[in-house]
Formats: structure tokens, sequence, C-alpha cells
């Protein structure tokens, strides 16, 4: 690789919110965290200069887009025969020795710097136009989990680059009228974390919108439970400017996912009755989640969206690990309306606020 | 209209053997079935319990500051700052206990009409703070001037010879009759000016807290307060004294003496023999007047002694914090930190608004707010403590004139009586005194007295119902909402205590304080009780003052039976980041000294463990 040449490798900590069209949304958005002072994952994103050094390489850029011209967003079946074409043509396809090559020395050096030998990862795509606000499409392209050794890591490589021809995303496209071309797609490779619990965070009250508070919801094992709803979370509310903490609610958490690892898979356990109604993380992890939220928030300057994890293997002060942060859209498409509307001086205000006294429901 | 339910009051019974309870109170004090419009208002309006302010039933004479602020406080907002919607707070009485209900202006067309009086009104006060302030300092300054120069001297057999060389004219007879109406006057003067910003001050609160709740539903009022603390006060002045009475201590090496007694004579009789002993007791002569006219109590009861009556209790509090500077710590206010706490979390929830409108009105309001603040508190200081102490004594001059002439048979058992009654019983005296004959009055109140004794201890035994009444839709009254607090919440959790008696295991309060603690409990009914306390123990007491002020060093959290979140309690704990759960209502009857409880000052929940 050159100096001018864009690389096909990126590690997160080079990634920031200017490299989305290299390493697409998700990677961008990890870099920048890493360099807001959060702590997220260890891992490297293939980019998307990569993708098309391995389409390119592989002689089938004109196959595939020759299958894409004339279709109609219409035509499920012809769009589902032109996909399926697609993502065989993409997934037996050969990686360029030196993009292979680079994929395989990244992979090698996150493994020693997380101590574990052939580091279990994810693989997951991270596309050009995802996490963007207003433009949200989670979950059109693909995350694998639990992938370890490098066979099989550029395997998923490969499969994550074939999302972006699935049948959703290409009828998206010409709905859209967006150039086939013009999309490109990265990958990010990332230090599985083997959580103790997980759960998601909000910067803000999602019920009554207060920019004031910070929402936590909490299970054991994986994120995947409370993110499917699969378990009725522990909630802890936390004001955000004090850090008190100040409601909490433990509930019975029945099942968790945790890995499996004769299979390199997460999957679903029964947790012990005891267990159950324990509270899933420490007040002094709450405490610090809450802390690297506002960190999150004040970096993004919106409200947030964050899905956050507790490793199992390491200790305690290191182990707290934030997986995603996106901004939270239903109050942010509620543009915020003063609640001070007409006064113009301080006696205004009070002749409203005694006008209005305060209500008995 | 809430889910609470509170009885009728013209149903709340009397309590057997107290009946003719009534006549110790003024006579409008009663809920009446015998006017049928009367009953029906009383009926339909909404009365809730004054523990806030009378913990304990009231004794006869005590009752003077009730009518004193029943008038003042419901003056101010009706009649002279036409706040529109609110007319004053009606008081009654049941069983001793003082119920009060914030009287609503209902017709839309005359609330209209006292708008254009109200913005002229109390804009012209908000406008002129300051001054208008610096004037109030005057009046009361003046008016305890003239409290400390009435002299209620006791009657002489022969009038001296100045009466006749100097031409009078007036016997001390007359003077006796007329100091006492001084008295009481200055005190209902007094209470004038008590309320004469306070209604204001409350509602530049009320709209503060308001707007930070709508921009923050979910913002605990602790923080709001937080945003307008570490602003000095002169009521914190009388505890700064006592430090630097600690430090002086120190400095001259006279603490083992301080230390020798509990008693202030005997510590002063051994101080007076040392040059360092004098050179301390000047220093605490000079700030005696008027720092020490501090309440051990809140003031408003004849019960509550002064620093000033009771030199044990200052000795006590500087004895503590000289031991704390021979260990080697700080007892200086934090005050530092908690200016640098309030500026960031100003700026930090300030940051979170996200338009100008708001901006500019939570801007505009703080300010107001902070403007307020410190005769919110200073006010205290002048009426409740300084006046107060002084009141309390002139009254018992006048008590010990009464026990010389028979009509009681301890200077303490004036309190027993209504302020009209001792005048008629100063009349009954002052004539017969004139006249050469016995009076009636000491075969009629002694008896009477001592009936009231036992009414008042079967008043103590009664537990009132924290309301009475249908619950309003809307409450518009400042202090309703700021002072008592009264919400759906707190009228849920009104209901709740009353209908559980037994086992009790969480006592809830208004949070005051952030932080959760678990520690062994001390209850201290009185401040003379502070000495007991452990380091690291956690005080439980039916309020604090600033005489309370030493405590706060020495303990990890905070429970209160009265108090909002403005108490005295509420804003030293946050200054020393301590937990505090105030206004439980009932902590001091349900926990026991050496309990282990766990106080949350985040969510107001005590736990007992």
């Amino acid at each position: 690789m050159n100096a001018t040449q864009a690389p096909f490798v990126c590690d997160f900590r080079d990634c920031n919110r200017n490299s989305i069209e290299l390493v697409g949304g998700k990677c961008a958005s990890l870099g920048e965290l890493i360099n807001a002072g959060i702590r997220v994952p260890p891992g490297f994103a293939v980019t998307t200069e990569g993708f098309f050094d391995f389409v390119g390489g592989a002689g089938i850029q004109d196959a595939i887009y020759q299958e894409l011209t004339d279709l109609s967003g219409d035509d499920t079946v012809k769009l589902k025969a032109a996909s399926n074409k697609i993502r065989s043509m993409i997934e037996a396809a050969e990686f360029s020795t030196e993009l292979e090559d680079q994929i395989g020395e990244c992979y090698r050096v996150l493994s020693v710097r997380c101590n574990v030998p052939a580091v279990p990862v994810a693989v997951r795509s991270s596309a050009t136009a995802e996490d963007l606000p207003g433009a949200s499409f989670a979950g059109q392209q693909d995350t694998y989990l639990w992938i370890r050794g490098i066979e099989d890591v550029l395997d998923h490589t490969k499969k994550c680059f074939s999302s972006l021809f699935s049948t959703r995303a290409i009828a998206y496209r010409i709905r859209m009228d967006f150039e086939h071309s013009a999309v490109a797609i990265s990958v990010g490779i990332q230090k599985m974390v083997n959580s103790y619990a997980a759960g998601v965070m909000f910067t803000i009250n999602p019920t009554s919108g207060d920019r004031s508070m910070i929402l936590i919801n909490s299970s054991f094992g994986f994120g995947e439970a409370v993110v499917s709803g699969e378990v009725t979370p522990d909630v802890f509310m936390i004001n955000k400017v004090s850090l008190d903490l100040v409601e909490r609610i433990i509930t019975t958490k029945e099942v968790a996912y945790i890995v499996d690892h004769e299979t390199h898979s997460s999957k679903r356990v029964d947790l012990p009755a005891e267990r159950q109604n324990i509270q899933s993380i420490v007040d002094e992890e709450i405490a610090e989640l809450a802390r690297m939220g506002k960190i999150i928030e004040k970096h993004y300057g919106a409200p947030m969206d964050i899905e956050w994890a507790v490793d199992n293997d390491m200790a305690a002060g290191g182990n707290i690990f934030i997986l995603q942060a996106r901004p939270e859209t239903v109050w942010a498409n509620k543009k915020s309306k003063p609640v001070a509307v007409g006064n113009k001086t301080a006696m205004d205000h009070i002749l409203s606020s005694v006008m209005e006294g305060v209500k008995m429901k | 209209m809430g889910k609470s339910k509170f009885p009728d009051p013209h149903e709340v019974e009397t309590i057997p053997g107290t009946e003719g309870w009534e006549r110790m109170y003024p006579y409008q004090y009663q809920f009446v079935t015998d006017d049928p419009e009367r009953e029906q208002y009383e009926k339909e309006s909404f009365w809730f319990y004054d523990g806030l302010h009378y913990p304990e039933p009231l004794y006869p004479f005590d009752t003077i500051w009730d009518e004193a602020w029943y008038l003042s406080l419901s003056q101010f907002s009706h009649r002279i700052f036409s706040i529109p919607p609110v007319k004053g707070v009606d008081h009654r009485m049941k069983n001793g206990y003082v119920y009060i209900s914030p009287v609503a202006i209902t017709d839309p067309k005359e609330i209209e009409g006292r708008v254009a009086h109200f913005m002229e009104r109390a804009g012209y006060y908000y406008e002129n703070w300051n001054e208008l302030e610096a004037k109030w300092e005057e009046k009361m300054k003046k008016t305890i001037a003239e409290l400390e120069a009435v002299e209620i001297a006791p009657l002489p057999d022969l009038e001296d010879i100045s009466i006749v060389t100097e031409g009078i004219g007036e016997s001390s007879g007359y003077q006796l009759l007329k100091n006492y109406d001084t008295v009481i006057d200055l005190g209902i003067r007094c209470w004038q000016y008590h309320f004469e910003f306070l209604n204001l001050g409350y509602a530049a609160y009320v709209t503060f807290m308001g707007h930070c709740q709508k921009i923050w539903p979910d913002i605990p009022l602790q923080r709001i307060t937080q945003m307008i603390s570490g602003i000095e006060v002169i009521m914190y002045r009388p505890d700064e004294e006592l430090r630097n009475l600690a430090r002086k201590a120190v400095e001259l090496e006279i603490v083992d003496s301080l230390k020798s007694s509990t008693s202030f004579s005997e510590v002063k009789a051994t101080l007076e023999h040392m040059d360092a002993g004098k050179q301390w007791l000047e220093a605490l002569e000079k700030v005696r007047y008027p720092w020490f006219h501090v309440s051990t109590g809140t003031g408003w009861f004849h019960h509550d002694r002064s620093w000033n009556d009771d030199l044990d209790v200052p000795l006590g509090s500087i004895c503590t914090y000289a031991e704390k500077l021979l260990a080697g710590k700080s007892i200086d206010r934090p005050i530092e930190a908690v200016r640098a706490e309030r500026d960031r979390i100003t700026s930090e929830y300030r940051g979170l608004i996200d338009n100008d409108e708001d901006l500019a009105a939570f801007d505009q309001l703080l300010a107001t707010a902070k403007t307020v603040f410190p005769y919110v508190e200073n006010h205290l200081f002048y009426v409740e403590h300084w006046f107060h102490s002084i009141f309390w004594n002139k009254i018992r001059e006048v008590g010990a004139i009464m026990k010389e002439h028979g009509f009681i048979d301890d200077v303490e058992d004036i309190w027993l009586l209504k302020r009209s009654e001792i005048k008629d019983a100063l009349w009954d005296l002052v004539t017969a005194w004139a006249t050469g004959v016995k009076p009636r009055g000491p075969k009629v109140w002694p008896p009477e007295i001592e009936w009231r004794k036992g009414v008042m201890e079967k008043f103590k035994q009664w537990t009132p119902p924290p309301a009475l009444g249908p619950p309003p839709e809307v409450i518009q009254e400042p202090f309703t909402i700021v002072l008592w607090g009264v919400t759906n919440e707190s009228l849920a959790n009104w209901a709740e205590l009353s209908e559980a008696d037994g086992d009790v295991r969480i006592i809830k309060g208004f949070a005051a304080s952030p932080g959760t603690v678990e520690g062994k409990a001390r209850v201290c009914r009185t401040v003379k009780e502070i000495g007991e306390l452990e380091e690291g123990e956690i005080l439980v007491a039916p309020t604090t003052s600033p005489s309370w002020a030493p405590a706060f060093v020495k303990i990890k959290a905070c429970v209160t039976d009265v108090g909002g979140v403005m108490s005295h309690a509420a804003i030293v704990c946050r200054e020393y980041g301590v937990p505090a759960i105030v206004g439980t209502g009932s902590a001091t009857k349900i926990i026991k000294s050496g309990q282990m409880i766990r106080v949350n000052g985040s969510t107001g929940e005590v736990e007992l463990l």
C-alpha cells in the first residue's frame, strides 16, 4: 500500500467521523468513541477501499452490475434471483494476496492485544449510509458473532460484503434511485465481549424526554436478551448532572444469552432461580456507565442510544465496554418547544406561574 | 380530584375528658355546626394539618403567632399584593392542632381584575427589592429596640414620689396594662413585617421551580434548591460566632477549662481566674447581643429558649468545635465547595436547555430566586429568633407579676392562658391593686390552668389526621406549594401513614440532600441532647435550627419530622454533602436510638433495618 492510496484496513483508533466513506458509519462511530476517551472493544475495519479491491481483484465487478441492470423494485422474484446469484459470486471469490495478508496481520495483532489466541470476534457490515441521523438502515446488513481463526474471519468478511446485495438492500436502492456501483461496504472486525451483563443506555429519559436523566436497562449475559425483549431488564434511572441513582427496579431475569464455546456462538440458557432476582450490575458500574454516557452525549451533542457490556474476563475498572452509540431518534425528531412562551420579563413568568398553580390530579 | 380521602372536619371527635377545650383558643378557630353556611364552607374546603410548624398541640398563649400569620400572610396575598387567583390561608383548630386551608378565587373575571394590581404592586417590590429590604431591616431593628425598652414593672404599695413631682398623672397599674398591650402589639407588628417579602419570595421560588420542572420533568427539587445555595446570609452568623469562639479558645489554650463542666456558670467561674479566660469571656460578651438571641428550637414556642437564656447550649457547641480543631480537623463551613458545586450544577443544567426562550427565562428566574433568597432566610433571625427570644421573656415578666398576686402558681403557667385572658386577668389584678381589695383571679385561674394542663396532655397523646375534607384540583397558593410541599404524592403518603399503624419498615419524607448511607440512629428531641451524638451516627430530630449546627460536623445523615427542602437541615446537609430526609412527620416517634437505619436522600426513604 502506498501513501496516496486509501488503506484496505484501518484500526478503529484511526477511524473518526470523517472516515465514514472509508469505514462506514458503525466503524467511524467506534473510532469517534475511542478518540473521545470511551472504552470500546478493540478491532479494525476492512475498508470500502478493501471492498473495491476485492470485487475488482476477483474480476466479478462487471458480472455483479450486469445482474443489476434493468431490475424493477417490484419484481421480487427477479430481485431475489439476482441477489442470490451475486451473493454466491462474492462468497466464492478470492481475496487478493495483499488484502488477505493485511486482514490476517490485523487479526493476529488484535489477538495478541487481547491476550486470547485466535480471539473470538464479531464480524459485521458497516455501511456508509447506515447509522446516519434520519436514515436508519439498522438490521439490513449482517452481523456474525464469535468468529474465530483467520479462515473464518475472511469467510465472514465476504459474507458481510455480500450483504450489500441482499434483496432488500437492492430493492431499497432502486426505490431511492441510488447508483448500485456508487455504494460500498466496510466490515468491522471487533473483539467479542464475553459479557457478564449487558444492555442499553439512553442519555435521556425516553418516557418523558427529560434530558437531565440517563436510563440504563441491564440484564445478565449478552445484550441480545435485552434488545430482543426476551427478558424484562433491570431499570436504573440516573440524574445526569449529579450522577445520583434516582430509581432502581430489579426485575426477574429468567434467561440469558451466553457464549457456547463449542459452536462459537451465543446460546440461550435459563438462569438459576437464585440469580434471577439479583441486580445485574453493581452501583459502581452504573455510575461508570452514566459517566461514559455523559461523555458520549457531549461528544455527539445530542441525546444518545447506547449499547454496552461488562466483560466477564477482564478486571473491574477496565471491563465496561460501549458496543454501539447512535443518536436517540424518538425525542430528537420532536422539535423541542420552549416551555416559557410569550413571557418577556421575570414578572410575566411569575404571573403565569401563580395563575397556573400546581395541579392536583 | 385525588384518590386520597380525608375525614369531614365536623366528624373528627373531641377527645373524652377535654370537652370545652374550644375556650382555650379564639372562637373563630372552631369547626362549627350551628351556622349552615359556614359549616358548608368548612365541609367543601380542604384543610391540612400544619405539622410543619406545629409538631405538638398549641399552648393557648402560643396561638398568638398563629393568629399573627393568619392575618399577615393572608393580607399580603389578598389585600396588598392582590395575587390574582389567591386569597389568604384560612385557619381552624381541632384538639389543639392547627389546620389550614388555602383559599382560591374561582371567578375568572375577578382573577382578571386583580392582574394589573398584582403586576404593579408585586412588580414594584421585585424591582426595588434591595432598597425595600434595607428599609425592612431598619423597621425590624426599631421594633426590637422598642420591645427591649418596654418595662414590665411590679406594682408598688405606694407609687413613687416622681409620679407626683413630675406631674405624670398615670399609675404603675395603668402602665402595666399599657405595656402588656405594647408587647403584644409589637409582636403582631413584627409579624406584619415577617410576610412583607415572604409571599413574593415564595412566588419567585415557585416560578423558578416550575420552570425547571417543565424543562426537566424528573429534576429533583433538591437540585433546583442547590442552584440557589451558597449565598451568605446572617442566619448563619450565630453559628459562625461559635466557631470563632472555639478558634479563640484553642488559640488561648483554654479548651480544657471550657470542657471542665457542662454548666456555663461553673466554667465562667473558672475562666474568671485566668487572664486568657477573661479575654475569652470578653469576646463572648461582645457577640452575645444580638448573635446569641437564637432559639434552640424554631422560636415559635415559649419553651424554645435562646442561647442567652441558657448559655450551656452554646458552650456545648463551642466545645464540640474546639475538640474538632484540637483533633486537627477543619471546622470551616465548606462554603467554597458548595459554591463550586452550585455553579457546576447550574451550568450543566443550563447546558441542557436547547432554545433561547427557555434559556432567557431560566437566567431571569434564577436571578430573581437568588435575589429573594437572603430575605427568605434572614427574616427568621430577626423575627423568630431575635425578637421572639426577647418577647417570651417579657411575657415571663408579666407572669412573674401574676404569680406574685396569686393568679398563677408558676410563671410558666401563663402559657396556658390566651393573650386576651391575660389582659382580662391584668385588669382584675390592677383594679383590685388600685382599690385595695382581693382580686377574683386567684380563685378562677389556678383550677382552670390545672384542667388545661390535663387537656394538653390528652392532646399530645392524640394523632391529628394529616388532612380533612376534599383535596382541590389545583393549588396556586405559593406557601402551600413550597413550604408545606402539598402535592398528590405527599397527600398519598399522608393517607398511607395515617392508615398504617404498627409495623413500619419504611418512613417517607422529602428527599432533601442526596446519597445513601446506613448507620446507627441517634434520636435527639432537643438541641441539649446533641452532646450524646457520636461520630458517624445518623441524627433523627423533630426539626433543626442554627443551634443544631455543631451536630452536622459529626453526623453522616439526618432525618427530621418537620421541614421542607428549604429547611435548615436540608440546606446544611447539602452543604456538608451528607444525605438528608426532612418532613417525615413521625421519624422521632418510630425510630429508636441505636437502631440501624438506611437513609436514601435521593428518594426520601428511611428504611428500618
